[in-house]
């Protein structure tokens, strides 16, 4: 199966995104771009979804954690990263472990 | 624990036992499968932050290279220029399977439409050559690590729901049926003394 990849974000990050053959969706904000990833999740596989739409939209990114697709990716907004992905990953591993095995904070 | 609501009769003991023996067996296989899971999954995690961690940072990289290109190009002439791909990335999106778990599988490859860049280097300043590339390069590992996360993912469910089937078979079920049987045990023997007893007497 071919896959189609897209990407969710503000307008000017993701730009350069657009000339690397990558769809692109702009958002205003964040209700705004879950409208736009739930049109996405229909004909892309994997979606790319910049930190400042992703974090309000948390719960709802859940829904997606059933099937293998379409993949969801939190990508950082343009500038440094904030933690959020690790974050992100901390979660998933005290679900299914309940220790830290990787941060040991 | 509470037991079961059965009467103590030998075809019911017979039943339970089978059952007991179900429940034991299947235990043993789920805590193994989890075990193994759980193995996996610590691998994954491993890989997942290390592809985070070069992700975020070469993505900073180009973001912040693109934001210089974006100033120094007037709004109109960027839209035009970055509105035709340079390159058509395809991404092959099958589906593997670890430990039953069905996890995604993508392969990018891309396919470049020309050598050179969607638009004439007059227009454009060359940060945004840069960026471009760098973003085109980066692509397939960010569907790398779209892959591992949803991997971690799937398997972090799966691993939480295993636990809940090892645990109501651990906590529950087994010593259910054990406390069962040898209810069923004791009653049987009961029944067989009275009745004996009752031999000796009439005699």
């Amino acid at each position: 199966m071919t896959g189609k990849m897209a990407i969710v974000g503000d307008g000017d990050s993701i730009m350069v995104f657009k000339a690397a053959g990558v769809a692109t969706f702009a958002a205003s904000d964040a209700r705004n771009a879950r409208e736009l990833i739930r049109k996405a999740a229909r004909d892309y596989q994997i979606i790319f979804v910049t930190e400042e739409f992703y974090r309000p939209n948390e719960e709802y990114m859940k829904r997606f954690d059933e099937e293998p697709y379409p993949v969801v990716l939190m990508i950082p907004s343009a500038g440094e990263s904030t933690g959020y992905g690790d974050d992100l990953l901390k979660s998933e591993m005290e679900r299914a472990l309940g220790v830290d095995i990787l941060f040991n904070k | 624990m509470a037991r079961l609501n059965v009467n103590p009769t030998r075809m019911e003991l017979k039943k339970l036992k089978g059952r007991l023996e179900t429940a034991v067996n299947g235990h043993k296989l789920l805590k193994d499968k989890s075990d193994e899971m759980i193995r996996r999954f610590s691998l994954l995690l491993r890989e997942n932050k290390r592809l985070r961690d070069e992700v975020e940072k070469d993505l900073a990289d180009t973001l912040r290279q693109f934001s210089v290109a974006r100033s120094v190009t007037p709004a109109y002439s960027a839209e035009t220029a970055f509105s035709m791909p340079s390159v058509a990335i395809e991404a092959d999106c099958n589906t593997e399977s670890i430990m039953g778990v069905k996890v995604p599988r993508i392969d990018v490859s891309e396919s470049r439409r020309s050598d050179s860049l969607p638009y004439a280097y007059s227009e454009i300043t060359s940060e945004a050559d840069y960026s471009v590339a760098a973003a085109v390069s980066l692509l397939p590992k960010m569907a790398k690590l779209a892959q591992v996360e949803k991997s971690v993912r799937l398997l972090a469910n799966e691993i939480e729901r295993n636990k809940r089937r090892v645990n109501a078979l651990e906590y529950i079920m087994i010593p259910q049926l054990e406390e069962t049987i040898k209810y069923i045990r004791d009653k049987l023997d009961e029944n067989e003394r009275a009745s004996l007893v009752r031999l000796m007497k009439v005699k």
